[in-house]
């Protein structure tokens, strides 16, 4: 029996706010613990929660973004349950009004792109932390994230493969940097997804039981759990065992999924509306304004790109990947109207030193207008492309600017006739073999002979020029 | 100087012209205190006498006022008469805290209360029960059973109680004191330990209507804090007491006279209507439909919020934590059954068992949704009233003061004794309770005067003047 | 509406509450009959009417997003049951 996986993905994005969803704590990370605390996200007796307005707006962008439709009237609810890190044992969440649903992203996968269908996104309140020291028989509780603003996004079972879940919270996590509302870091808990993975008989429609998985930190995580549960899955199934419903833990250090040790019981959360908030009513008005106010997505961009300057799409995908690249990009092309020349140079040597150093490009000492200096001083034969590199890697290390690294390092390329004229006659006279080639008939050979050129002027020569003028003497 | 009998206005005139010192009236309230506070138990706690000095200047400078326990005062014991809270010293004040003390009241103590404001009578405190002051035989009524005694014994100038389903205007009814429950949205909420989110509201008890007036001035208004609060502006309630209430149009209910009215606290309301005549008002009756349904939908709805309310004592962060037995599915769900076990008395955990069957799975529908959609058609029978009166008149309580012990046998009696306030609530509406005579045993008989949605200037100007033409208010119990 | 000593059970596992075999017995026959009494409730019709949470007629009550200062750690750590350090302290959670 072939089998074919089915998978869901939950993802809950934390808000950069200033402050909590619910009041007016800091919303930063790192903190001494319990250190952005308060009566509210302590749940104190007597406590109230009054919502943060920037929350709301964060997240019908995301809304828009996803092309989700949102309800002009929405509410919260309390969901119900015990945890050491929930302060009141109940998550102010949204349960049967979601602020919005059915939307959908388009995923980019190797063989084209695919659509897959978002459920819903809500807003909630994230819980507190957890510590679990080795020794001991207690646990530590830290409440600074306790009340945080989350953005719940679930989408449906629409993923066939862990790659293609991999691509979805690739292409989701560019989203969300791109509207700018969240660090999307699961390094520090800004971002964490959550999957539902089944099997069903190859060409089935139905859906089968499914594992909940948990606790992977990263997107690689959540690939490599996928494919270990799915292969766990085919060989239960294929003992004739059945899948059992459960949660199972990622554990990163034995590279499987395990089921988790508490005694796992279905939940009853009694959702009610929550009677602390007043419901919110979104207006037609509000909603275009906002959509007005998107800024150009990654799909439109890479779009844009190809279409206006005419890159391949692996090269406008590369250009778009991160909001900070395509906005230098642009930046330079406001100083400097050639996008191919300034797209070589971000997709090859700026990206190769950013990626060797798992930087941002706004980390790197590389301005917009000093990148279009030295592309422009290649341009203009005034170094050669080689030299050009050089000069790259020594100002991202030293932040100088391009003509004075060119002047210090003696780097400008030979162009005129009179300064090579010596080296030419030179290497003509001594690579006779090279010489008779070419006049025999072998136009190659005169690349010996550039090389020549090249060698002996220190690389300073510009290839060009010397191909030119020794041919031009070769023939005469 | 018995300055304990004296009202806050009385005080306040004997402060300005500089006869009274507060410290005085402190001296005399400790006094009062040492004298009868043996016999009432209207404290949770023994109050603080010290006269700290007030920077603040305004309508209740230099005056003492007692709040309930279940309202938060920075740096003081606030237990909600549960031995769940038990240390909990509130690292903030409640709102109405701090508009009184920007007033310049102090806050003198905590009063007694039914745990977490659930009962009638005052007699599920973990502490102790309080009495009646005018039978100490009698319970004071609940849960502001310790705020309506302490005025009514003198021992407190003025105190603030809360009200989810008569918790302030039934007290208030069977001690013989002036209680009034504001709209909901009128006073803050935060700072008020949560029974009932949609319900609650916290409001003023005093000896006599002006005061309360006043007080209420001073708590009500919007607060950035409390999302539920309204942005309505506050007026000049004692002002508007003055105003003359020829025209009023007063309405009464056909479905609360029925079967059940103790035959005194009839007679008292009929007396009520003739005095109310007697002065311009003009009576007509009415139906409020849905009255039979009230107990149902408020016992569905104020036990659900409750049990997600009281959720957070669990032992973690402050109050009592116990731990559990060695046969508990971990030590960590163990110590939260533990400590709510020992935690909760008996009231409490009833209404948390009910409270979480109604919002349960499978029963979410046919019990917590439908009395939502009840509430609304209880909401709706006032709203049709109020297009043709100004306000509805009915008793506060079926029977004045109850003895002690008589009704924690039967839960299902003690919440039918709710059965006139409780609608209130239900619609969100302000209501006062005013003393309108005694019953042949000597218990205080009260009214309750029933007005549209912030409409309590007009239920002060009935009840000041109704008040002004009666004997009641000036009656004190012998202690 | 009868209901279990088993029910009563699970709902007191709901609301973490450890009952006494005695305390379930006793609760179970209080519940029936309040839940006897309640379902009066079920003799109207209300399929035409909205369910009511909020008797206000508020709307998008929100607050701006500015820092307001934090609570100082002590005044709230030093009522608490069990810390350390600045963490508070529960029984170890197995997941």
């Amino acid at each position: 029996m072939n089998y074919e996986p089915v998978i869901g993905l939950e993802v809950h994005v934390q808000l950069k706010t200033a402050t909590k969803a619910f009041c007016g704590c800091a919303n930063v990370f790192g903190s001494k613990e319990n250190s952005n605390i308060c009566p509210v996200c302590l749940g104190l007796p007597g406590s109230l929660p009054v919502l943060n307005e920037k929350a709301l707006k964060a997240a019908l962008k995301v809304a828009l973004a996803l092309g989700c439709q949102v309800r002009s009237f929405t509410k919260f609810d309390r969901k119900n349950y015990y945890y050491p890190d929930l302060p009141k044992n109940f998550q102010i969440s949204q349960y049967d009004m979601p602020f919005s649903e059915h939307g959908s992203l388009d995923i980019s996968l190797e063989d084209g792109t695919k659509r897959i269908r978002i459920k819903r996104v809500h807003l909630e309140e994230d819980a507190g932390k957890l510590i679990h020291p080795e020794e001991g028989a207690e646990s530590l509780v830290d409440y600074n994230r306790a009340g945080t603003p989350l953005l719940e996004i679930v989408s449906e079972p629409d993923l066939y493969s862990p790659d293609e879940a991999y691509a979805y919270l690739t292409d989701l996590k560019l989203i969300l940097q791109y509207l700018d509302i969240s660090d999307c870091d699961m390094e520090k808990g800004s971002l964490r997804c959550d999957a539902n993975v089944s099997l069903r008989p190859a060409g089935t429609t139905g859906l089968g039981v499914k594992s909940e998985l948990k606790n992977m930190n990263s997107f690689r995580a959540v690939r490599l759990a996928l494919d270990y549960e799915i292969r766990r899955q085919e060989a239960e199934l294929g003992d004739g065992r059945p899948v059992v419903q459960e949660t199972r833990l990622w554990n990163e250090k034995k590279q499987m999924t395990l089921p988790m040790r508490s005694k796992e019981e279905a939940h009853d959360y009694r959702y009610f509306p929550e009677p602390d908030l007043p419901p919110f009513v979104i207006s037609a008005s509000e909603i275009e304004e906002a959509r007005q106010g998107l800024p150009e997505l990654p799909k439109e961009k890479r779009n844009r790109f190809a279409a206006a300057f005419g890159f391949s799409g692996k090269d406008a995908a590369t250009l778009t990947a991160a909001k900070s690249f395509a906005d230098f990009f642009e930046a330079c092309l406001e100083l400097y109207d050639k996008p191919k020349k300034i797209a070589h140079w971000l997709i090859g040597p700026v990206s190769f030193h950013m990626n060797s150093r798992g930087r941002d490009i706004r980390d790197l000492r590389l301005t917009p207008a000093s990148l279009v200096e030295l592309v422009d001083l290649v341009e203009t034969g005034k170094i050669s492309q080689l030299a050009g590199k050089e000069v790259l890697q020594e100002m991202l290390e030293s932040g100088k600017p391009a003509a004075k690294i060119v002047e210090e390092k003696n780097l400008a390329q030979v162009s005129d006739a009179g300064s090579l004229s010596a080296v030419i006659d030179e290497v003509i006279a001594a690579n006779k073999k090279s010489v008779d080639d070419f006049k025999a008939g072998k136009e190659n050979a005169v690349m010996f002979l550039v090389g020549q050129v090249m060698r002996l002027s220190k690389g300073k020569a510009n290839p060009k020029t010397a191909r030119e003028m020794l041919i031009e003497r070769l023939k005469a | 100087m018995n300055l304990h009998v004296l009202t806050a206005m009385e005080l306040r005139s004997r402060l300005d012209s500089g006869s009274v010192k507060p410290q005085d009236i402190l001296e005399d309230l400790r006094g009062r205190y040492e004298s009868v506070e043996k016999k009432v138990m209207a404290f949770a706690r023994p109050p603080s006498f010290e006269c700290r000095e007030a920077r603040a200047a305004g309508a209740l400078k230099g005056i003492p006022v007692v709040i309930k326990d279940n309202i938060c005062s920075r740096g003081d014991l606030t237990e909600c008469c549960s031995k769940i809270l038990k240390g909990f010293v509130a690292p903030y004040d409640a709102t109405v805290v701090e508009k009184l003390k920007e007033s310049g009241a102090s806050i003198m103590g905590k009063a007694n209360m039914d745990e977490f404001a659930f009962g009638s009578s005052c007699e599920t405190s973990c502490f102790h029960p309080t009495k009646n002051p005018w039978n100490l035989d009698c319970v004071p009524g609940g849960s502001s059973g310790g705020s309506c005694a302490c005025v009514a014994a003198d021992e407190a100038i003025a105190a603030l109680g809360s009200d989810t389903g008569g918790s302030i205007r039934q007290p208030a009814s069977l001690c013989g004191v002036v209680g009034m429950k504001p709209t909901y949205g009128r006073v803050s909420r935060y700072g008020l330990v949560a029974f009932a989110s949609s319900l609650d509201q916290i409001g003023p008890i005093t000896k006599d209507v002006r005061d309360n007036a006043v007080v209420l001035g001073v708590i009500a208004g919007h607060d950035d804090h409390d999302a539920t609060s309204a942005r309505i502006s506050v007026p000049d309630y004692l002002a508007e007491t003055e105003k003359d209430i020829r025209g009023l149009r007063v309405a009464i209910p056909r479905e609360y006279f029925v079967e059940g009215i103790d035959p005194d606290v009839r007679q008292a309301m009929m007396e009520v209507k003739a005095k109310l005549e007697s002065l311009g008002v003009r009576f007509g009756e009415v139906s409020l439909p849905h009255t039979g349904y009230a107990v149902a939908v408020y016992y569905i709805i104020a036990t659900a919020e409750a049990s997600s309310n009281l959720a957070r004592f669990d032992g973690v962060q402050y109050g009592l934590r116990q731990m559990g037995r060695a046969e508990d599915e971990s030590a960590l769900i163990g110590m939260y059954k533990e400590t709510r076990d020992k935690g909760f008395g008996a009231e409490a955990k009833r209404r948390l068992i009910l409270g979480t069957y109604v919002l349960s799975s499978g029963y979410y529908d046919a019990y917590y949704l439908r009395a939502s959609r009840v509430r609304r058609l209880i909401k709706e029978d006032f709203d049709k009233v109020f297009k043709e009166y100004d306000m509805v008149l009915t008793p506060t309580s079926p029977t004045p003061a109850f003895r002690i012990g008589e009704k924690t046998g039967d839960p299902l009696s003690m919440y039918l004794s709710d059965i006139y306030t409780i609608s209130v609530n239900l619609a969100g509406v302000p209501a006062i309770s005013v003393p309108c005579g005694f019953a042949r045993s000597g218990l205080p008989i009260g009214m309750q005067l029933i007005g549209r949605p912030f409409g309590e200037a007009d239920l002060y100007r009935a009840a000041f003047h109704y008040e002004q033409s009666t004997p009641w208010h000036k009656q004190k119990p012998k202690l | 509406m009868p209901i279990s000593r088993d029910d009563v059970k699970y709902i007191a596992h709901l609301a973490r509450l450890g009952l006494t075999e005695q305390e379930v017995s006793h609760f179970q026959g209080q519940l029936e009959r309040i839940l006897g009494y309640v379902d009066k409730l079920k003799t109207l019709d209300v399929s035409r009417v909205e369910p009511m949470t909020h008797v206000l007629d508020l709307k998008n009550v929100y607050r701006k997003d500015s820092v307001v200062p934090s609570i100082d750690p002590p005044a709230v750590l030093k009522i608490a049951p069990a810390t350390q350090g600045q963490f508070y302290k529960v029984p170890k959670v197995i997941e």
